[in-house]
């Protein structure tokens, strides 16, 4: 494993919305290094979401600490932690209709001067990054006649035009079929092993985080119900604990394969 | 290039008609030495476009802020604070030939803190949404108690806070225009600073952070900036409705809705806009006058039904 500065360390963090009864976060701790595909998995409400928000420096830690390219998340000014860190966040409004190319140049708002305009360099970025994202094609269409899977691509491409060391997913492949699933898994992969990226996604399919993540958290209540490389994760134990549902695991590709059953046990 | 130049022209000529045109005929070869067009029209034409161009620039940087296009300056309450301050004022015959504007601007600021206040959520975050909520609140309760001093009031007194109500700019002096220009430079520089961060906004609070902006603040400042803004229009020329709301959309359909050209356009168009309005105002009924705020709204109106329909089939694309 490299030794060098992860991009993204939590360590020991616990946190409590205002008001609960539990701890949302519970003494986590997860280290995201360059050239490394973190993914994040869990049941509904064990904490994903809360993870990325105090990863990323918006919510503090009650407890424990958050750095993000060896500085305090806290302590980042937006604009460049920006320059830092790219987002593809779970929801995202369209207020005014916007074209491609336009929503992708809003990734190099970071780069920009407050006066000044964009520059040859700034499109030349906004290209790079449809590029990658294959959706140079795109470019000149209006957001609304996208494809679902089309305005992911779009929106990553968003996050790469803002030259980021570490991209955050929140659940991109909600809603989308298989192949746009499975193009959105191979892109970020790529984007890490060819652009030395770290990544980190939260996501509900178990079985894509085991065939392309190079470590995989497994969340529960706010607490790490395991955490590493997914054949020591995704066992069959700790996936039904954790799920609260009978599988079957079964190995494909030297990567553990859940098979969801059809009647929960007698004694589960 | 072609469209600033369009507009421009467009400019021109509404302040060059409301220079010519008149109740009072001005052969055009006395237009620079007539004291009608000196000190009447000229200032009038002027303030008509600082007028317009603010309504324009805070009409364009409140719909990004709440994030809804159909918000108007006079939405958040300011109509309402500054209209209970002027009927004060004339209520109470407060002399002076500043006592109305004061207690006019007055009354927009009071309202704007108060909505301001509401629109805090937990004391830390200005939640847009409540914030036009909050508007809608303070601006029913203020013109509740407007037309309750305005029922009390003397029949002279009435005539005169209905007209202000409904807005005009026939208070033009150049003392109003000097104040006006060296007041307005500071909101609308803060608004162009921003106007970035108020692309971001359009995809939401959460994705503009992510993207590098520091959301808290920059709310904090369009909301004030744009207020005193409107605050200043309000307070010259009393409440002239529907410039706020319709120039920031006639715009986009040229300029696109990138703020960093669309602020500048839209303060032009708003120009230049109550220029055409006031022009009319002052000629359709000539010798008397109308409110300008009626024109805007005999205008503003139907374009705005018209705008609806296609926003409307925008959205049924989406």
């Amino acid at each position: 494993m490299s030794t060098a500065t992860p991009l993204l360390s939590v360590r020991g963090v616990t946190y409590r919305y205002p008001g609960a009864a539990a701890d949302a976060l519970h003494d986590l701790s997860l280290d995201v290094r360059a050239g490394e595909f973190h993914a994040v998995l869990g049941p509904n409400g064990s904490g994903k979401t809360t993870l990325v928000r105090v990863a990323l420096g918006l919510v503090a830690p009650d407890t424990g600490a958050v750095d993000l390219a060896g500085r305090r998340a806290a302590d980042w000014p937006r604009r460049a932690l920006a320059r830092v860190v790219g987002v593809v966040a779970q929801r995202e409004d369209n207020l005014f209709p916007q074209q491609v190319r336009e929503t992708v140049l809003l990734g190099r708002y970071p780069h920009l001067s407050m006066w000044g305009a964009e520059r040859p360099a700034d499109q030349a970025a906004v290209t790079r990054a449809l590029e990658r994202c294959d959706a140079l094609g795109l470019a000149d269409r209006w957001i609304w006649t996208l494809s679902g899977g089309e305005y992911q691509r779009v929106r990553l491409a968003r996050a790469l035009a803002q030259e980021p060391s570490l991209l955050v997913l929140d659940e991109p492949t909600a809603s989308l079929d298989l192949r746009h699933e499975m193009e959105m898994f191979e892109l970020v992969r790529t984007l890490v092993d060819r652009h030395g990226l770290a990544a980190l996604m939260i996501t509900h399919h178990v079985n894509l985080a085991a065939r392309f993540a190079d470590r995989v958290l497994l969340l529960a209540d706010g607490r790490s119900a395991a955490q590493g490389v997914p054949a020591a994760v995704l066992t069959h134990d700790t996936v039904e604990r954790v799920f609260a549902w009978p599988v079957a695991i079964a190995p494909f590709d030297d990567r553990p394969q859940m098979i969801p059953l059809r009647q929960p046990k007698e004694s589960a | 290039m072609r469209r600033w130049l369009g507009l421009g022209a467009l400019l021109a000529v509404a302040f060059v008609g409301a220079v010519v045109l008149g109740p009072a005929h001005v052969a055009l070869r006395d237009l620079a030495s007539s004291d009608i067009v000196l000190s009447l029209r000229v200032p009038r034409a002027l303030l008509a476009l600082l007028v317009g161009g603010s309504l324009g620039v805070a009409g364009a940087s409140l719909q990004a802020l709440v994030r809804n296009p159909l918000a108007d300056p006079f939405l958040l309450g300011l109509s309402g604070g500054a209209g209970l301050g002027a009927v004060l004022a004339i209520a109470l015959h407060v002399a002076g030939p500043w006592a109305l504007p004061l207690a006019a601007f007055a009354g927009a600021l009071g309202a704007m803190a108060l909505v301001y206040r509401l629109g805090l959520v937990g004391g830390a975050q200005l939640d847009p949404r409540v914030l036009l909520l909050a508007g809608v609140a303070v601006g029913a309760f203020a013109g509740a108690i407007t037309t309750a001093i305005v029922s009390l009031a003397e029949a002279a007194d009435l005539r005169n806070a209905f007209l202000w109500l409904w807005g005009g700019l026939s208070g033009a002096s150049w003392d109003t225009v000097l104040v006006m220009a060296a007041y307005i430079p500071l909101p609308l520089v803060v608004l162009y600073a921003a106007a970035r961060p108020l692309d971001l906004l359009a995809l939401g609070e959460e994705p503009a952070t992510h993207l590098g902006a520091d959301v808290e603040p920059l709310k904090r400042r369009v909301y004030i900036a744009a207020s005193m803004l409107t605050a200043a229009a309000v307070a010259v020329s009393g409440v002239i409705g529907f410039v706020g709301l319709i120039v920031p959309h006639i715009t986009r359909l040229v300029w696109g809705h990138r703020h960093r050209a669309l602020l500048p356009a839209a303060f032009l168009a708003g120009g230049a806009l109550l220029l055409f309005a006031d022009t009319a105002a002052r000629v359709a009924v000539a010798p008397r006058e109308l409110p300008v705020g009626i024109v805007t709204a005999l205008v503003g109106v139907p374009l705005f039904a018209v705008l609806l329909r296609r926003w409307g089939g925008a959205g049924a694309r989406a």
